[in-house]
């Protein structure tokens, strides 16, 4: 018996790739066009091979944004993912309690990336924010805009604060869809309360934790908009992740190319992740 | 129409040999179907999990090389041909 798969129904496929052609494929090429040109304008470019290229591999500005992203990318997994875990284990199984659970959490991930980075930058203020008033009235020195572990420590809350939730809520409904027979059974064999953690929901987790993981990975590594409504990117540089630096160079600078070689590099370390995260989901698929 | 897209020779190229691989690679695959198997490679793969690995380590293969020393791309190229071929064949 050796059946041949039909395979028709590819063709259903079609006009997702002539979309996606349109909003991907084509500005990608274009982007690789650039990269390999410096343009001045319309009809006035040259070709200078990958120039660019290794420019911006040995660029310390680039290297350094590049390693303060990866440091920011694992702070938030090293926080949101274990946090948003204690929380989700926290929360109320059912009733009217559980919902207003729900809901305070899902209140910050409604609220669009600019407000929460001008409710941040309002709320950190000395002089009229209450959190670094009170920071100040207790006497800690605490100055967002002047200080450079100040400016991350309110990146990283700011971040924290945004999206746990979205973790917690991963996790919460991960746990509610243990059956309630393994907790029985847990009791039967008088396991302790890590034991229960360890090997009935730690386990029967790792798949939305996988996706939370993913999720908070991209999201953070792609992050613009609140730390540049924040802090701007200071104090310095100090706060001036990728994106931040790609759209200095690209719209500020009007570097096109250098800009392009570099949004290629980026492109690239984020697929690999990606690929990396897909894999590790799949296989976790296949173990089943 | 797409003069905004500024094609440069190298370019057309290089999409062209991707394009290239991609077909041949359905046509083979239409032809004789491959099934997931394990390789070196810590994972089981099939023949366009492996095309997508050779073609990704390619691409850092070149940054790598970039970044690193003067040597011409060719070499590059070449380093990165071979590991497609061994990939393809025993990944």
């Amino acid at each position: 018996m050796n059946k041949v798969p039909n395979n028709r129904a590819w063709w259903l496929v079609l006009p997702v790739f002539i979309l996606v052609a349109f909003s991907a494929l084509i500005p990608l090429m274009t982007v690789v066009n650039y990269s390999v040109q410096d343009i001045f304008g319309p009809g006035n470019a040259y070709y200078v091979g990958t120039e660019w290229f290794k420019e911006v591999l040995n660029d310390e500005r680039l290297q350094d944004s590049l390693l303060r992203q990866f440091a920011f990318s694992g702070a938030v997994l090293a926080i949101q993912i274990p946090l948003g875990i204690s929380v989700a284990l926290m929360m109320p199984k059912s009733g009217i309690k559980a919902s207003l659970c729900l809901i305070l959490l899902a209140i910050p991930l409604l609220i669009p990336w600019n407000v929460v980075g001008t409710i941040w930058q309002i709320f950190g203020r000395g002089d009229i924010g209450l959190f670094g008033w009170g920071l100040n009235a207790l006497g800690l020195d605490y100055n967002y805009t002047g200080n450079t572990v100040d400016a991350w420590l309110t990146v990283l809350l700011m971040d924290v604060w945004h999206w746990t939730p979205l973790v917690a809520l991963l996790c919460y409904s991960g746990l509610r869809a243990i059956p309630e027979a393994f907790y029985q059974a847990a009791e039967i064999d008088r396991a302790s309360r890590w034991a229960v953690f360890r090997y009935i929901q730690l386990p029967r987790l790792k798949s939305v934790l996988v996706i939370a993981v993913l999720l908070r990975f991209m999201d953070s590594f792609m992050i613009y908009t609140e730390p540049f409504v924040l802090t701007g990117g200071g104090p310095g540089s100090s706060t001036t992740f990728l994106s931040q630096t790609l759209t200095t160079m690209a719209i500020g600078q009007f570097d096109i190319g250098r800009a392009a070689a570099f949004s290629l590099i980026y492109f690239l370390i984020v697929l690999l992740v990606s690929w990396l995260f897909f894999t590790a989901i799949t296989h976790l698929d296949k173990e089943k | 129409m797409i003069a905004w897209m500024n094609w440069t020779p190298t370019v057309a190229v290089f999409f062209a040999v991707i394009a290239g691989i991609l077909a041949v690679m359905t046509v083979y695959e239409i032809v004789s179907p491959c099934t997931e198997r394990k390789g070196f490679l810590p994972i089981a793969t099939t023949r366009g999990d492996r095309l997508f690995i050779g073609l990704l380590s390619a691409a850092y293969i070149h940054l790598a090389f970039l970044a690193a020393s003067d040597i011409t791309l060719w070499v590059a190229l070449a380093v990165s041909v071979v590991w497609l071929a061994v990939l393809l064949r025993w990944g």
